[in-house]
């Protein structure tokens, strides 16, 4: 217990550099990129007078310079203001709250599909390395790893929405519908199918191969060879043993993928229509919304940290071995 | 006797069930009540007042709920048809125009809908915050409102009647006063949630999901509207709105939702139609803006070279895929008015292009090249993308290497009228129904930097100016349309910008939805008339 409170300590306090480092690298490159908020706005309303161009950078605070920017930045962010949102003219903090829960529930179901299948079938393949049933599936993998996630979301639309009508073609759920409770825990169930699916069905690739590799490592230690001389049956053997040891290095890239994920998702949002938090970088950045694209990025960054905080106590849950002698975590 | 085999017989009998069925389908149905339309949106402005942005994004989905004093038409007299004005006149020294305002007409939350209104919206909406209004209302004064349904509009210095006729489709929503004065006008939350007199009201908005409109019960045009919903579903990606289409989850797509290259392939899907029509209010320009300050770009002859050098055609039916026309100046050959085709002439002609360009003193170098250029195209839409390739190859033609420059929209917009860091760009400038809206600006001289959409190539022709001035005053509408020919001529005599085509966007539809673009700013417009079958 004591371990784990220790490495959330230590996790907390390096969480603080990082974050600092995405803050400021995020405002540094959205500075550099040419043109400023005014500018979008301007493009997407029809421009105006040199008044009221004025008028607006100073309502914006883009008459200051961009150190006076990122302080008075700063400054409300220790006071836990996310800013104002110059692309929604909303506090940022409402703009990704509504947000967020759409992207952690596609994020997190895609996650569950990926890995919870992932690793059955790459135990399956795992369980007899060389077979034909290990070489089929490691094939199929390869190649769905290989399908770029937002071709494969299209096709997807394309033949379940558009040619056999079986699913919506994006959305959230059903507009307007009223529905509630069961209902519309089914109803957003169906609308997620397919992005999941298409979010997932890659990442899903990987760790079947990552965990039949792992397998056929582990298969070639001694204990196994240990245990299979003591007569152990043998799926008793593939689960309790060979499995759960080839586990590990699957839950680490668990926690290292869940970034890649996250920037996956805003392509899948955007073909699916998803109103997730990935969009919104999309958008922060098309109108130079510097307070809206640092908080997407602080959110994004925190979400990260906490999931690989979780993998490691997951890891330390899952080997004993892990923090017994100090020299692991 | 004609031997009557048995395939006449079966075909004879097709075509007489054929001619039987059709009767019944040519007759005119009768609009049905009720029933939801569903639209693709693919954005949500912060701020939908129309009122206060009038812009496109924002009149798609508040031109339902906010009406304003006239709406554009194909058959109403003068191209308006009456919304919350009913009548309007000019007085004969241009000083004020009078507006008599329906009666009957409540808001949606109740109260009556009466003259203080409009003169709320003109003095502080129009006039103060309004990009446009600021233009067409700079010299409005006062607003006097003699009863409740009349609104007497005084100017200081004489106004054409003409030019608030034309700009009250766009320039003129009028919103609640009882709701904005004494507020924040720009943070007032009636900005999102819509108070206004349309046919429908506003519901709902999801952020990131839909807006919901519903029926607005008490509108001022009895039997109207006829849709119980209107829902604007956000489709971000373009391919989202044409598979939605398909898979008839949506009803309609505007603006162009579906992509050119797409509609080939949309038509022939059965139950889906595709309306070229329906945007002519709305007609953008494709345009080669040029920077006169550039010495090369300096000298008419070069720029005419430019002019021969664009085959107009070869853009109209490649990029644009038949879906536009050539241009032949700044004021669209829709415009009746105003337009002229007795302007100099530029036909496609590398030949002569290449002649002007040596008459210039640019000859071409050892590797075939006169000059470099950078060339910006706008981002906005992927067809001015389109045309700035085609315009590099074009004049590498005829020896001019014109170096892409490619840019994200505010990088655009900072780089071409702020910095004026180009030598040519291609803009897709708006007509907005009169030349003195959104087209003249791009000829004024004297314009400050950073002004978008407006003269910042450094073109300045006092002639021109005064033209401009003049017609800006002129109250006599004859003698205002041909100070506009006598504009048209002289600016594209001087090659001031190259226009090249005209083009507008598409609509594509189920077929069930009825009285689908049957006025020029149909997208636009309030949809009191639009109907589902069932």
């Amino acid at each position: 217990m004591r371990r784990a409170l220790i490495l959330l300590l230590r996790r907390l306090i390096g969480a603080v550099p990082v974050l600092l480092i995405v803050a400021v690298g995020a405002f540094l490159l959205l500075e550099a990129a040419p043109g400023d908020a005014v500018d979008a706005y301007l493009a997407a309303t029809g421009g105006a007078d040199s008044e009221r161009v004025s008028e607006l950078r100073a309502e914006w605070g883009l008459d200051r310079g961009p150190l006076q920017r990122f302080l008075a930045y700063a400054a409300a962010l220790a006071r836990g203001d996310l800013g104002w949102s110059t692309a929604f003219q909303r506090p940022v903090l409402d703009v990704i709250s509504e947000r967020l829960p759409s992207t952690l529930i596609l994020m997190g179901l895609a996650t569950a599909l990926a890995f919870g299948v992932g690793s059955l079938l790459g135990i399956f393949a795992g369980a007899r390395p060389g077979s034909l049933r290990d070489r089929a599936l490691s094939l199929t993998s390869l190649a769905v790893y290989a399908m770029p996630g937002f071709w494969l979301g299209l096709v997807l639309i394309v033949i379940f929405a558009v040619d056999l009508r079986w699913l919506p073609i994006g959305g959230l759920e059903t507009i307007a519908s009223g529905k509630s409770g069961l209902d519309r825990f089914l109803d957003i169930g169906r609308h997620l199918l397919l992005p999941v699916a298409s979010l997932g069905i890659v990442y899903l690739a990987l760790y079947l191969r990552l965990m039949r590799d792992s397998m056929a490592e582990i298969w070639k230690e001694d204990f196994v060879r240990a245990a299979r001389a003591r007569g152990i049956p043998r799926r008793r053997l593939i689960l309790r043993h060979v499995a759960r040891n080839a586990l590990l290095p699957v839950v680490t890239m668990l926690g290292l993928q869940f970034g890649s994920m996250l920037g996956g998702s805003i392509v899948v949002e955007g073909v699916f229509a998803i109103p997730g938090v990935g969009r919104l970088a999309l958008e922060a950045v098309s109108q130079r919304d510097i307070p809206l694209l640092l908080g997407v990025m602080l959110i994004s960054a925190v979400i990260v940290i906490a999931v690989n905080l979780l993998t490691d106590i997951a890891y330390a849950v899952l080997d004993p071995r892990v923090g017994s002698s100090g020299t692991a975590a | 006797m004609y031997p009557l085999s048995r395939r006449v017989m079966l075909v004879a009998s097709a075509g007489a069930g054929a001619l039987l069925a059709l009767p019944f389908g040519t007759r005119a149905a009768e609009p049905a009540k009720g029933g939801r339309l569903v639209v693709a949106a693919d954005s949500e402005p912060p701020n939908l007042n129309p009122a206060m942005i009038a812009s496109n994004g924002v009149f798609f989905v508040a031109s339902k709920v906010i009406e304003p004093l006239a709406e554009a038409s194909y058959e109403g007299k003068g191209g308006l048809v009456p919304r919350l004005a009913t009548a309007w006149e000019g007085s004969p020294d241009g000083k004020s125009v009078t507006f008599k305002l329906r009666e009957g007409v409540t808001w949606h939350d109740g109260k009556p809908f009466t003259s203080a209104d409009v003169a709320f919206s003109a003095l502080k909406v129009w006039k103060e915050l309004q990009n446009l209004g600021r233009v067409v209302f700079k010299e409005l004064t006062a607003v006097d409102t003699p009863d409740e349904h009349t609104a007497v509009f005084q100017f200081a210095t004489p106004t054409p009647f003409q030019l608030i006729r034309n700009a009250l489709p766009a320039l003129t929503s009028v919103v609640p006063k009882h709701v904005y004065d004494g507020t924040d006008i720009a943070k007032n939350p009636a900005n999102t949630a819509l108070i206004g007199t349309g046919p429908y009201k506003f519901a709902e908005h999801k952020p990131g999901e839909y807006y919901l409109l519903k029926r607005n019960e008490a509108y001022w045009d009895k039997d109207r509207p006829y849709l119980d919903e209107i829902v604007f579903q956000v489709l971000p990606d373009r391919a989202a709105a044409g598979n939605a289409l398909e898979a008839a989850q949506i009803d309609l797509a505007a603006f162009s939702a579906v992509p050119l290259a797409d509609l080939a392939r949309i038509e022939k899907v059965s139950g889906l139609k595709v309306y070229a029509n329906g945007y002519e209010g709305l007609t953008y320009q494709l345009v080669v803006e040029i920077n006169h300050t550039r010495k090369e770009l300096s000298d008419v002859r070069v720029r005419q070279a430019l002019a021969h050098a664009i085959d107009r055609d070869f853009v109209v039916n490649t990029i644009f895929l038949g879906y536009a026309k050539p241009s032949t100046g700044p004021i669209p050959q829709y415009d009746k008015t105003f337009y002229t085709d007795d302007v100099p002439r530029y036909p496609f002609d590398t030949a002569k292009a290449n002649a002007l360009l040596d008459e210039a003193g640019y000859p071409r170098g050892a590797d075939g090249t006169r000059f470099k250029l950078r060339l910006l195209p706008a981002p906005f839409f992927n067809e001015t993308k389109q045309f700035g390739d085609y315009l590099r190859q074009a004049l590498a033609v005829v020896g001019i290497d014109a170096e892409i420059v490619s840019n994200d929209t505010p990088a655009h917009i900072k780089a071409v009228y702020t910095d004026h860091a180009f030598d040519i760009t291609v803009g897709p400038p708006v007509y907005r129904g009169d030349p003195a809206i959104s087209t003249t600006i791009l000829f004024q001289s004297g314009l400050p930097a950073g002004v978008p959409f407006s003269n910042q190539y450094g073109y300045a022709n006092p002639a021109v100016d005064d033209l401009i001035k003049k017609a800006a005053a002129a109250i006599d509408e004859a003698e205002r349309a041909e100070i506009y020919k006598a504009f048209q001529k002289a600016v594209v005599g001087d090659v001031a910008l190259i226009n090249v085509a005209e083009f507008s966007f598409i609509t594509v539809a189920s077929e069930k939805v009825q009285n689908v673009s049957n006025n020029p700013r149909w997208a636009v417009s309030g949809w009191a008339d639009t109907w589902v079958q069932a």
